[in-house]
Parts: structure tokens; C-alpha cells; sequence
């Protein structure tokens, strides 16, 4: 059962403002699909590899080349709030 | 001008080339089409002029929608989320980069779950998409907006994304063809990352030749996609002949029980006497993993999609939620800029990968995973291709599984296991409900055999006139 201490646990690692009846219903939604999913353990699975991946067996190298890559205006446009050529947040160091 | 409506993408491309229609006008009927059809709500934006590149094709001139998770420069790119809604591309995905090359018009952006979660297109932020062979059903998802669109020939093809169905569903809901490519056939690079160990971008079309000229446009190998297979490039249309003599088909008793919809049964029965008059043999296999897809698939994609989602936090682009500190600003950003089911998938995936629980849910998914892969490795010792159902009904209404997520997962039953294995599969129109509600067929191929797929739906189209039919929009 996920109960609501787990669903602040959760929401808080996901970095997620949830309403009171959101955490509610979604505690118990999350304890269904969990339910469901326990189904895997019916399953010996001591000596299998996990499959952590498709096609992915070999590292892919390239050379590292400076390549022009002119959109530092584009990115800039869809920033929330910028100033300058810079990203603005909210003050971090204290 | 009417009749454009029952010619192929291909035959479209063919009249613009030897002068019998112009590019304008083809992108211009088109468009007021879209304009006409907007109670479908398959699109979230239109252009009024074409993008559109230099180069040459097969499909030179014809319009193309793009689902609105891939990225085209300059062009809005929202995911059918309020997180995303104010976002501009910045570069083009590499299939938008290849469409230009080979001369397409791009006409606009298709509606869609938001960031692909579900499988009804009601998780859109935009609203619903509805299936236009009946405006009170769902068209599928997460690929909606683009199955609908095609269905209703509003356009002559379309792109979508394949996570765990979302271009075959949909595809057998509006009764056009669906294919979802072998991972690493297609580059993934500028489609927005939803489970990046399955997902796969495909076309969307009413019939396989346009699927095949499209595939040779959209496959082949891509630097900037570390997974993408470096393989020479093919030539799908090779294929468009009708020979299947000597074919092996499998059939899965596990794709045929409980739960399947008996008129889809029938249907799929009916095909599998049309394949066997023209040569093809019947072997019965098993994927005895099958019952574990669902639940392995749900722990494997939320997983992913709860990481790739953390780029989504007000900092760099998107929504911001203003906050006196920066923990606030993600926390509050993110509360109000994702929708219900990306929450719950988010959540889902956060504490299957959280501490104490890293283990029992995500390692054991992985290992599964394996076991459903090893599943097919041995099934495909003995047959060219396996052919399933695509979904075990056909279209349900709205509203019918929203209320239990469970119940919406549980519809993709038959076409989940194919992105955990990485495998080919195609779904296309095999028959109708009494209702007049398409029923979709789905082919499973081997890693990279896109070529005997094709040859096999193309010779079934030659039979038949299923994926002819179009919806009455009046």
C-alpha cells in the first residue's frame, strides 16, 4: 500500500507541488498499478541478465571537433527569464 | 481537386511531377481539408505556408503532419503539455532534416497524449482527439492526432512516436497502416525522450506503398543518435509485390484469449484464410512471457520517462512557476505544468527507482525484459513473422477507461511486448465491426526485417480494400 507519508516521500524526490486530494488519489491509484505489478514476482528471476538496453554493446566514439553551432540566440528566446546572454534564477548561495 | 482524396501519397508525388497538380495547390486543398475537419481536433497547429526543402523524392510535393513531439526549427514544439506550451525548436530532428531533403510539405502539427502518455489521446491539453469513423470514440494513442488525421484524409500521411503502441493502436483504431520500425532504424534525435530504450519515430499512411517510400526516407543511420543501428541503407520498395508463397506466419495463443473482442477474432480468422489460399503457412508458437509485458513495461517506461522528464523544471525553458528560492521553482513549475497521467507515470517511475525499491521493481522489470526478448528469439527459429491482433477491441468510447489507469494500460496488451523487444511490427486495417469501426492486424518481424513486413501487408492490400475506405466526416 502506498500511503500518504510515501506519496510526500515520492513527490518530493520527483520535485512535484501535489494538492491534498491529488496525493490522496493518487496513493491509491499508484497502490493498484503496484498490486498489478507484483505479478512479476511470480517469476524466478535469480539468473537472468537484465537487459539494460537495445543495441547499445559498444561505446560510440567520435573526435572531439569544434563544430560551429550558432544558437545561443534561439536557446536564449525560449528562457523564462534571462538577462544578458545568461539564464535568471532565483538566488543559491546564501 | 476532390478526388485527391483517393489517391496515395506516392500517386500524389507522381501527378505533381508530370504537371497534372502543383505543389500549391495539393498543400492548399489539404489545409482547407484541415480547416474543415477542425471538430476532430487532430491538430495542434497548421501552417499557412508549407516547410519545406530543396530536395528531390518519390514524395517530392506531398503533405506530411508531424507529430508535436518531434522537433522542427523555428516551429512550435508543445508535446500536447502545458510545461512545453510556449516552446520553439531550435534545430530540426534528424527525420525532419531527411523529409526536407527529399522534398516534403510539411503541413503542420498533430495532436497527442501529452508527452505520449496514453492510450485514448484524452491526456492532450488541447482536448481530445476524436476518431473520425465515430466523433464519440477515441482514436487511439498516443499517436491520435496523426492516425486520425490520415484516417480521415486530411492528409495523405503522417509521423508518429512508438513507445509501447502508440503508432499501431491508434493505426488499427482509424483503420490506416502503423509502422513502428526495428529500434535503431530511425533516428530518435529531436523526438522528445519518453522511454529512450523503446521509443522509435514511424510513419503513419493509408496504404504500404507510402509506408515503404516513407521508410526510405525516414530510416537509416544517424550519428547524432548513439543507439541508431549503423546499417547500410535499404530500398523498402524493393518489396511491393504480392509473394508470400512459402511464408511462415506464427501464431501466439497468448495473443488470442481472454479479452479479445470476438468480432476482432473473427476478422483476424478471416485474414488467415486469405494468407493461407496465397501460400502462406500457420505455426502455432509461444510467448509465454506475454501475461508479464504489461506490468514489465510500465516499471521499464515510466522509469525512463520519470528521468527524461526532469529536464522539465522552469529553468532553461517552458513554464516557470515564480518562487522565492529555486527548490520552489521546480516544485511548483512542475506541479502545475504536467497533466494527471504524466504525474502518475513520474511518480510511478520515481519510486520504482528510488532507494529500497531499485531492486524489486526496476532490476526484476529489466530481467523480465530479457525473458520476453528470449521469448521471441526462439519463436523466430520457426517462423518468418508473427501476426497478432493489434488491440483486443476496436475504438472505445471517451471516458470509458479514464477513471482506471489500469484499464488503459491493460489495452495495450498486444503491442507492448514489441518495444521491449526492439522488434519491427506494422498494424494495418483487416476488417470492420458491425458498428463500422475499424479492426486493426498487427505483423511482428524480426530485428531489421522491415522488408518482408511490407511485402507481406502490400500483398494483403492487393486482396483486399479494407484500408481504401474512408470515414463519412458530414
Amino acid at each position: 500500500m502506498v500511503d500518504k507519508k510515501t506519496v510526500e516521500y515520492v513527490a518530493n524526490l520527483a520535485r512535484i507541488e501535489i494538492s491534498l486530494s491529488e496525493a490522496e488519489y493518487l496513493g491509491i491509484q499508484l497502490s493498484k498499478i503496484l498490486d498489478y505489478i507484483d505479478k512479476l514476482k511470480e517469476l524466478d528471476v535469480d539468473n537472468v541478465v537484465p537487459m539494460r538496453g537495445m543495441n547499445m554493446q559498444n561505446n560510440i566514439f567520435r573526435n572531439d571537433e569544434v563544430k560551429e553551432c550558432k544558437v545561443e540566440e534561439d536557446i536564449l528566446k525560449n528562457s523564462p527569464q534571462r538577462e544578458g546572454n545568461y539564464f535568471k534564477i532565483p538566488k543559491v548561495i546564501e | 481537386m476532390d478526388n485527391l482524396i483517393n489517391l496515395s501519397g506516392r500517386e500524389i508525388a507522381e501527378n505533381i511531377k508530370n504537371g497534372e497538380l502543383n505543389d500549391k495547390e495539393v498543400y492548399s486543398f489539404f489545409k482547407q481539408r484541415i480547416k474543415n475537419s477542425s471538430r476532430l481536433n487532430a491538430f495542434v497547429e497548421i501552417y499557412d505556408e508549407p516547410i519545406m526543402g530543396e530536395g528531390v523524392s518519390f514524395l517530392k510535393g506531398v503533405p506530411i503532419a508531424i507529430k508535436d513531439n518531434i522537433c522542427i526549427k523555428g516551429k512550435k514544439i508543445t508535446c500536447a503539455s502545458k510545461i512545453l506550451a510556449t516552446h520553439t525548436a531550435v534545430y530540426d530532428a534528424t527525420v525532419i532534416t531527411r523529409l526536407k531533403n527529399a522534398g516534403l510539405q510539411i503541413i503542420g502539427t498533430a495532436n497527442m497524449d501529452e508527452f505520449a502518455f496514453g492510450s485514448s489521446t484524452e491526456n492532450s491539453c488541447y482536448g481530445p482527439v476524436k476518431n473520425p469513423w465515430d466523433i464519440e470514440r477515441v482514436p487511439g494513442g498516443s499517436s491520435g492526432g496523426s492516425a486520425a488525421a490520415v484516417a480521415a484524409r486530411l492528409v495523405p500521411f503522417a509521423l508518429g512516436s512508438d513507445t509501447g503502441g502508440s503508432i499501431r493502436q491508434p493505426a488499427a483504431f482509424c483503420g490506416v497502416v502503423g509502422f513502428k520500425p526495428t529500434y535503431g532504424r530511425v533516428s530518435r534525435y529531436g523526438l522528445v525522450a519518453f522511454g529512450s530504450s523503446l521509443d522509435q519515430i514511424g510513419p503513419i499512411t493509408t496504404n504500404f506503398t507510402d509506408c515503404a517510400y516513407l521508410l526510405n526516407i525516414l530510416c537509416g543511420f544517424d550519428e547524432f543518435d548513439s543507439t541508431s543501428a549503423p546499417l547500410a541503407s535499404e530500398d523498402f520498395t524493393q518489396n511491393l509485390k504480392e509473394d508470400i508463397k512459402g511464408l511462415k506466419i506464427g501464431i501466439p495463443p497468448e495473443y488470442f484469449g481472454k479479452g479479445l473482442a470476438p468480432e476482432v477474432k473473427a476478422a483476424l480468422t478471416e485474414m488467415m484464410e486469405l494468407f493461407k489460399k496465397n501460400g502462406a503457412e500457420f505455426i502455432d508458437i509461444n510467448l509465454p512471457h506475454t501475461e508479464y509485458a504489461v506490468a514489465t513495461y510500465y516499471i521499464i517506461g515510466s522509469s525512463e520517462a520519470s528521468s527524461n522528464l526532469q529536464r522539465f523544471d522552469g529553468i532553461k525553458y517552458g513554464l516557470r512557476e515564480p518562487a522565492a528560492n529555486l527548490k520552489d521553482v521546480y516544485v511548483k513549475t512542475r506541479g502545475k505544468g504536467f497533466g494527471e497521467e504524466a504525474k502518475r507515470r513520474i511518480f510511478l517511475g520515481t519510486y520504482s527507482l528510488s532507494s529500497g525499491y531499485y531492486d524489486a521493481y526496476y532490476v526484476r522489470a529489466l530481467k523480465v525484459r530479457n525473458l520476453i526478448k528470449k521469448d521471441f528469439d526462439e519463436a523466430f527459429k520457426k517462423v518468418d513473422m508473427i501476426l497478432t491482433p493489434t488491440s483486443p477491441t476496436a475504438a472505445f468510447k471517451f471516458g470509458e477507461k479514464t477513471t482506471d489507469p489500469l484499464s488503459m494500460y491493460l489495452s495495450d496488451i498486444y503491442t507492448i511486448s514489441v518495444n521491449l523487444a526492439g522488434l519491427p511490427a506494422v498494424s494495418f486495417p483487416c476488417g470492420f465491426t458491425k458498428n463500422n469501426l475499424p479492426i486493426g492486424a498487427q505483423l511482428i518481424g524480426k530485428d531489421f526485417s522491415e522488408n518482408s513486413l511490407i511485402k507481406a501487408g502490400f500483398s494483403y492490400q492487393c486482396w483486399t480494400d479494407f484500408h481504401k475506405r474512408i470515414p463519412d466526416l458530414k
